[in-house]
């Protein structure tokens, strides 16, 4: 079987535009520039890769990036096996072979030092060096690299380095505006237009709240979760504790204001 | 006794009733001619509320009052005060309250049996509630025990001069404190003032800064303050409004209402529970109305509007705000209703007083909530009126004060001119005052307003920082005074910072000693871990001993990778020291004298220097005090500061002088290092004597104080360690830190100690 088979997406996934970045990330891809995306956490940053890279016919490698995340881990290690040693490529090498779009989320949390084995596949050059194996690939023409990076909690610690940024095209994402988070999610979890609107109000009222005791607001993604669980049969305000408070925070100050304001926006 | 009771005065003339006043007055056997006059109206008043033989026990003691050599005022006093007092709280209660004036009586306090009476009554209504009359009676014989003065300690020779003015407060402060609050009131002015009987007036008088500040905290209610973050969410998160919110202080006798501004929202400072809603929900529909009008109200020039107008349009506009609030936040009508009056059409009689406030409120009551239940067509009609304008959009603008005049032109009463206003539930408890509301083409009605006000003459600020108030914990109550101490902080003055390269030279040897020590605690940046199972590398040596186990058939070691971890100290510190005036004694060091003082610079240099080869972050501070309202924070060294010139010279300059109020230099130290964000946060403090300032004579409270200060950085994730150089500092500084702390007993080794004990704690 076609080893680029198994990274395909078939099925078109769920994407509302915000604005014209379809149209921007296809031509990005089309010069095969490598993309950055930003923007907080649970808006719609990984969805629009799934459906770009079903757009463009692309397999997709995702690579969940983390703190103990290694060069070794994206690149490929050698295994031992019974009778000596066998080469595993990782995942960056795999798409680099097959011509995959390859997409480091949140890369920020992965170690400096790991991030800088992109470097030569975001420029002129387009190779991948594998060191251990001694061995040099040229990257296939189809393959593309995209990052993803959240803004929101930048620290001194957790930024990229100016050599890593200045290799990308970058788009902008924030959460999506009222109307259109209503109709995301209605498609998403068939709720009833009235409660979606009033969960996006919800989430509205916790994302005020950023940089006064909350990291990050209520994301897309939760509000989701939320209307799941309404569409499942329970009762909104419970759903709504579980799925968009219970998670966020751990402050009782911000807890009670953001149970209030559920209060507040549902009745029943 | 014959049992006679006219009903009214008016049979006073009843030929029964003037044989039974001869008789009450032989039982009472009293000439003052001041008594004889009110006599019969106070019996009149007895003998409505009393029973016969609570009758006869009433006569008893005014005829002991009126012998006990006080003159008329007590036995008036009483005369007048008990029917009141025996309708508010029953006349069982006599005995006890007799216990009292015979207390009263006993003590130099004669005098104060009058005002005591006179404010029992009230008193008695305040407390009728909480049924505690007997626990105020003994709170009031407590209180003159403890505040009488005695010269031999044997008898109570001095009346006390608390009494009078606490019976003088005692109504105003039942109306906002609990019993209990009362009483930890006054212990909390007996406990601080013993000694000077001035304070002791004017803190219960209610006139001194500590005693209002007591009583603003004992309040019944939510307090502000305690809230204030919890509130600016709210307004934040629902609203999208910064605020800020500022509190004003609730004044029974003045009525303020909460109000906003473009500065601030400004809102009372406590909320007591009203119409079974709690204070805290009481604030947030404050704010939510508030933030309302914040949003959607524009001014409007008032100038051409009679007050009744204006009246009317305040009251449309508010239910306006209120309808859109409840649009967006549905959940909120339930906290709106129940703190809405809903008057009874039938409670104000337009005949005879005005009735404006009343219609509006049911107007108010009507436009709110559906099921009001009136049937005035003019009401409804105006109901669907305001309906119909907010149908599509927000309403605003001239319709709506169009419709406001309407109303008022067809309801228009006589009698709305009228002073006598019917106010009764009327007061909607969580409006403001819509000052915000009104605008004027003329500043004043006035012809002259022609001159414009000087400015205002300017104040030379004082060259130093404002204060930071710190609260002190009294360790006899178990609770805060707010805001007690005043911390000044400024860098310290420079001196000449040759003279700490000179004490570093004098300690060259062990300046090479250290070296060698730091160096084992140097950081190495990058550590190999061994032993993973998924590591970044593969780690030869056991992968290959692995692969021989393989062979072999044993079981193998999966374990055979490696990774690196990057080893670095994440440490912030400050050192505090104590410069109190005991840091300038001489000790004996080798041959020579040394002043604490100078050994202290001499740890100090080596303890910065060897932290800065560390690399960690180090803030160094000194602090002394006088008296709560002055102590002082003088910065050595910032955060940001590398170990140079200008720090040492600060160093060299260092001074001996004030006492050791240790509890707000902690405090402020901790909010310090609370900025910095590293993993590890310590504070050391050094320092050569007990906590003690020239203004307090109790020896426990400031180690207790110093005590909850540790406690408190404790919570706040900062590592306190202590450093005494006194060597009684065992009988108390164990109290406060804990296991914390080292005794240095050879002053002389200071240098060389200090650096070895950071280097120990941080390892």
């Amino acid at each position: 079987m076609d080893h680029a088979e198994t990274f395909r997406i078939h099925r078109q996934p769920y994407y509302r535009p915000q604005g014209d970045e379809v149209t921007l990330f296809a031509a990005a891809y089309a010069a095969r520039l490598p993309v950055m995306i930003k923007g907080p956490t649970g808006c719609g940053k990984s969805r629009f890769v799934e459906h770009m890279a079903w757009k463009l016919g692309r397999p997709l490698i995702t690579v969940a990036c983390n703190e103990d995340m290694t060069a070794a881990d994206l690149v490929g290690r050698y295994l031992l096996e019974a009778d000596g040693t066998r080469w595993l490529d990782g995942p960056l090498t795999t798409a680099v072979r097959i011509g995959a779009i390859c997409y480091l989320d949140e890369i920020v949390e992965a170690r400096q030092d790991t991030t800088v084995v992109i470097h030569p596949l975001t420029d002129h050059r387009r190779v991948l060096p594998l060191d251990k194996k001694g061995e040099l690939i040229r990257a296939h023409s189809d393959f593309q690299l995209v990052i993803s990076y959240n803004p929101g909690y930048q620290s001194l610690i957790k930024d990229l380095k100016q050599s890593t940024k200045q290799r990308f095209a970058a788009l902008d994402f924030d959460y999506p505006t009222a109307k259109l988070e209503a109709a995301i999610l209605v498609s998403e979890s068939r709720v009833d237009e009235s409660i979606a609107e009033r969960l996006v109000e919800v989430g509205a009222t916790a994302r005020r709240l950023k940089g006064h005791g909350l990291d990050e607001g209520i994301s897309t993604r939760l509000l989701v979760y939320a209307a799941t669980l309404i569409t499942g049969g329970v009762a909104p305000r419970e759903a709504c504790r579980m799925a968009l408070v219970r998670p966020i925070t751990d402050d009782r100050d911000i807890r009670q204001t953001l149970d209030l304001a559920i209060d507040a926006i549902f009745t029943d | 006794m014959v049992t006679v009771r006219p009903a009214k005065p008016t049979e006073a003339a009843d030929p029964r009733w003037s044989e039974r006043l001869r008789l009450a007055r032989e039982r009472l056997d009293c000439r003052f001619p001041a008594v004889q006059a009110v006599f019969e109206k106070c019996l009149l008043d007895a003998v409505a509320v009393l029973s016969e033989d609570a009758l006869d026990a009433y006569l008893d003691r005014a005829r002991w009052l009126g012998k006990i050599g006080r003159g008329d005022e007590p036995v008036r006093a009483f005369l007048e005060q008990w029917p009141k007092i025996a309708a508010a709280v029953g006349e069982d209660t006599l005995p006890a309250v007799e216990r009292v004036l015979t207390a009263l009586h006993k003590s130099p306090n004669a005098r104060t049996i009058a005002p005591f009476l006179r404010t029992l009554a009230t008193v008695a209504n305040r407390l009728l509630a909480e049924a505690t009359l007997p626990a105020y009676l003994e709170l009031v014989v407590s209180l003159m025990e403890r505040s009488s003065g005695s010269i031999h300690g044997i008898h109570q020779t001095f009346a006390s001069p608390a009494l009078p003015e606490f019976f003088s407060q005692s109504a105003t402060l039942l109306d906002t404190l609990t019993l209990d609050g009362l009483r930890q009131w006054v212990d909390y002015g007996l406990r601080n003032h013993p000694d000077h009987p001035e304070r002791l007036q004017d803190y219960f008088g209610l006139r001194s800064p500590d005693s209002r500040a007591v009583w603003h905290r004992q309040r019944r209610g939510v307090q502000f303050s305690d809230h204030q973050r919890l509130l600016e969410l709210f307004l934040r998160a629902l609203w999208n409004d910064p605020g800020p919110l500022q509190a004003y202080p609730v004044d029974p006798e003045k009525i303020r209402r909460p109000s906003c501004d473009a500065a601030a929202i400004y809102l009372p400072d406590a909320l007591d529970t009203h119409a079974g809603v709690d204070g805290l929900d009481r604030y947030r529909a404050i704010l939510a109305h508030l933030a309302g009008h914040r949003g959607w109200s524009r001014p409007i020039f008032a100038d051409n509007f009679s007050p009744l107008q204006r009246l009317a349009i305040e009251v449309f506009e508010d239910c306006r705000i209120d309808t859109l609030i409840l649009r967006r936040y549905p959940g909120l009508r339930k906290l709106f209703l129940a703190l809405h009056p809903a008057p009874r059409a039938g409670d104000c009689d337009p005949r005879q007083r005005s009735c404006l406030r009343h219609r509006l409120t049911m107007l108010s009551r009507a436009l709110l909530d559906a099921e009001h239940g009136y049937t005035d067509a003019t009401l409804i009609e105006f109901v669907a009126r305001f309906q119909a304008l907010l149908a599509d959009g927000q309403g605003a603008g001239e319709a709506m004060v169009a419709l406001a005049l309407a109303w008022v032109a067809r309801t228009r009463q006589p009698s709305d001119q009228s002073a006598e206003v019917h106010f009764a539930g009327t007061e909607i408890d969580y409006r403001d005052d819509n000052r915000h509301l009104w605008q004027f083409h003329e500043l004043s009605d006035d012809e002259e307003m022609f001159e414009s006000r000087p400015p205002p003459p300017r104040v030379e600020e004082a060259e130093r920082l404002p204060p930071c108030y710190y609260p002190e914990w009294d360790y006899a109550t178990q609770s805060y005074r707010p805001d007690w101490v005043s911390v000044y902080e400024s860098l310290h003055p420079a001196g000449d910072s040759a003279h700490i390269d000179q004490l570093l030279a004098r300690h060259e040897r062990l300046t090479r000693r250290l070296k060698r020590l730091l160096d084992h605690l140097r950081p190495q940046d990058r550590v190999r871990v061994r032993y993973r199972e998924d590591g970044s590398e593969l780690d030869l040596d056991i992968a290959l001993r692995s692969l021989i186990d393989l062979k072999s058939g044993v079981t193998p070691e999966p374990r055979i990778n490696m990774s690196h971890r990057r080893n670095g100290r994440n440490l912030a510190v400050t050192l505090l020291l104590d410069l109190s005036q005991s840091l300038a004694d001489k000790v004996t060091v080798g041959d020579g004298q040394q002043s604490i003082l100078e050994l202290s610079q001499e740890a100090v240099s080596l303890l910065a220097w060897s932290i800065e080869q560390l690399g960690d972050l180090l803030a160094i501070a000194g602090f002394h005090s006088n008296t709560r309202n002055d102590v002082r924070y003088l910065h050595f060294k910032g955060y940001g500061e590398s170990w140079h010139a200008e720090v040492k010279s600060r160093l060299a300059a260092m001074q001996a002088g004030g006492s050791t109020r240790m509890g707000p230099a902690i405090r402020h130290a901790t909010r310090m290092l609370q900025s910095r964000r590293t993993e590890k946060k310590l504070l050391l403090i050094l320092t050569d004597g007990q906590p003690a300032d020239v203004d307090v004579q109790d020896d426990r409270l400031l180690i207790e104080d110093a005590r909850k200060a540790v406690e408190e950085a404790e919570r706040l994730g900062v590592f306190t360690y202590c450093i005494s150089l006194d060597p009684r500092a065992d009988d108390y500084v164990s109290d406060i830190f804990g296991r914390r702390y080292t005794v240095i007993d050879h002053i002389e080794r200071l240098p060389e100690r200090l650096p070895q004990l950071f280097m120990s704690l941080t390892r």
